[in-house]
């Protein structure tokens, strides 16, 4: 059982007060607060075994490999993945374009199609588009309704025998819509088996539990830093064999069995992928964070957040002029909440709740083509997570009837 | 950040709409949130002075205030003013304290006047 309360007491940062007054952080979907047990474990790497990784055979640099390594075999086993298959990379989309640079160039030409979805972050849109106008392949974009959800009756007629790429998020950054993974990579391999399936799960594997086996997709992606990890330190993981076949990423360090004068001999994977001196204390932060979560339960952070979610959608649905995005059922959808202030420009809101302390969104939130679709222009977007309580949505609550009273 | 001045120039902007006779005109975005400014001038090409000037668009009331602020001390004067105004300027117009990402907001208006200068029609 998640009690916000007392988890709140784990971070740091919510002992500031700004202004006298307590903070009010809604912003986790654009990154989330640390605990003192992932700062902890990174100044520990600062202040007791400071060393590069693989390079020694002395004591720090043995204790600094083992606790980079330790922390690759903790995120392998939280979304039930083998450990050589996980890359580290520095987000999200440093893991999608590292696909579009060593995988897309040898297995998809011109006349081929690339298929995404209009949810998508730009980290999942971008490379895909650009690949397509470079090369003259097709790039198809599935559409959502209204109600933010996928249809899977138009899946069918979107894969077709030259779909080479099917790219789609676990869950919206804006509309928190969760599409059915697994369903949906079955329909997608059925369709053809040939077809490359990535999944954005930057924002899913810190919101509930992930399997990359049961999902069946051959590469997903996250970021630490929304998972109560450090910046600067993401996640590729892909089925071993893909990994084998593709050419390296960046040359250098570490990404090597031997070099000679006239060739090189690469690193297994997923070092081979990892040139350089890696972010040792980002992948040890990334590690602590994995422990923390698993303390609480995967299963436990998702209840907590549909309870808050529901909390938020019946709080907000009592304001009038308050328009909200997405998927209605709190059951159906991440903690994330985007929404309209009638009359009030999202930029607006968001300084005067400011005024309380209270950090919502506002924009596009990298979601350009969804915003342009759905024809809603720029949205406030306030997002939940083990540290939200409900008087942190009574106070986004007061804070907005404030924000409609000075408008009107 | 929202005086009583601002909130007004917002609800009740001045020269908003388009003009019947137009010399100049350009549109900017402000992609991160959503901001679109369209200026229209009218200008007089010998004296060089903006005998007309309209704006359009939606966009926060900071970049609204401050587009209707700007019509206002514009019209009648010459473009040479327009194209040395600068951001601390717009902050001194608007007569309040604006964080590093609002001053984006302020300043869309005048850069949309800037680029349609040099856009005549």
């Amino acid at each position: 059982m998640i009690n916000a309360k007392t988890i709140k007491k784990d971070f740091p940062l919510f002992s500031r007060n700004i202004n006298k007054k307590p903070i009010v952080y809604l912003d986790t979907t654009a990154t989330s607060l640390k605990p003192a047990y992932v700062i902890d474990a990174i100044n520990d790497y600062y202040t007791k075994f400071t060393a590069n990784v693989f390079r020694g055979i002395y004591t720090l640099s043995e204790e600094a490999t083992c606790a980079y390594e330790d922390a690759r075999e903790k995120i392998a086993r939280f979304i039930n993945a083998q450990k050589e298959e996980i890359v580290f990379t520095k987000n999200t989309d440093e893991s999608l374009s590292l696909l579009s640079y060593c995988y897309l160039p040898y297995h998809v030409k011109k006349g081929d199609a690339l298929v995404t979805t209009i949810l998508e972050h730009h980290a999942n849109f971008i490379p895909w588009q650009q690949y397509a106008i470079a090369h003259g392949c097709t790039f198809f974009v599935w559409k959502v309704g209204n109600d933010g959800e996928l249809d899977l009756g138009e899946l069918n007629k979107l894969i077709t025998p030259k779909t080479k790429i099917f790219a789609i998020t676990a869950a919206s950054n804006v509309l928190g819509t969760i599409p059915d993974i697994e369903k949906i990579v079955k329909i997608v391999k059925k369709r053809n088996p040939h077809c490359f399936v990535v999944v954005d799960a930057a924002q899913a594997v810190p919101h509930f539990p992930i399997d990359v086996v049961k999902w069946g997709a051959d590469a997903v992606a996250f970021s630490g830093h929304k998972m109560l990890g450090p910046s600067g330190i993401g996640v590729l993981w892909a089925k071993k064999a893909i990994l084998e076949e593709m050419p390296p990423f960046l040359f250098g360090g570490d990404m090597i069995r031997e070099v000679h004068e006239k060739d090189t001999v690469f690193n297994d994977v997923p070092h081979k992928f990892e040139a350089g001196t890696p972010y040792i204390e980002g992948a040890i932060g990334l590690g602590a964070a994995v422990e923390y979560l698993s303390k609480l339960g995967m299963k436990n952070v998702r209840k907590h957040e549909v309870e808050i979610t529901t909390y938020a959608l019946q709080q907000l649905r009592k304001i009038p002029g308050i328009t909200i995005f997405g998927p209605k059922d709190a059951a159906k959808r991440g903690g994330v909440v985007a929404f309209h202030v009638k009359g009030v420009h999202p930029h607006d809101v968001a300084q005067l709740l400011n005024e309380d302390n209270i950090c919502i969104r506002v924009g596009y939130h990298c979601a350009m083509p969804l915003h342009e679709h759905l024809g809603i222009g720029a949205t406030c977007r306030a997002s939940f997570y083990i540290y939200t309580t409900i008087e942190d949505i009574d106070a986004l609550i007061t804070g907005l009837q404030k924000v409609i009273k000075v408008f009107s | 950040m929202y005086r009583e001045v601002i909130l007004d120039h917002y609800k009740h902007p001045h020269h908003f709409g388009t003009l019947p006779k137009k010399s100049a005109q350009a549109t900017l975005y402000n992609t991160s949130c959503g901001d679109t400014i369209t200026m229209e001038l009218y200008i007089d090409k010998k004296s060089k002075k903006i005998v007309d000037i309209g704006f359009s668009g939606s966009g926060c009331a900071i970049s609204m205030a401050s587009a209707s602020m700007l019509t206002d001390e514009l019209i009648g004067k010459s473009t040479d003013v327009a194209q040395n105004l600068k951001t601390e300027d717009i902050i001194k117009l608007l007569g309040t304290t604006l964080t590093p990402s609002r001053v984006k907001c302020a300043v869309l208006p005048l850069e949309v006047i800037q680029k349609a200068m040099n856009n005549t029609v």
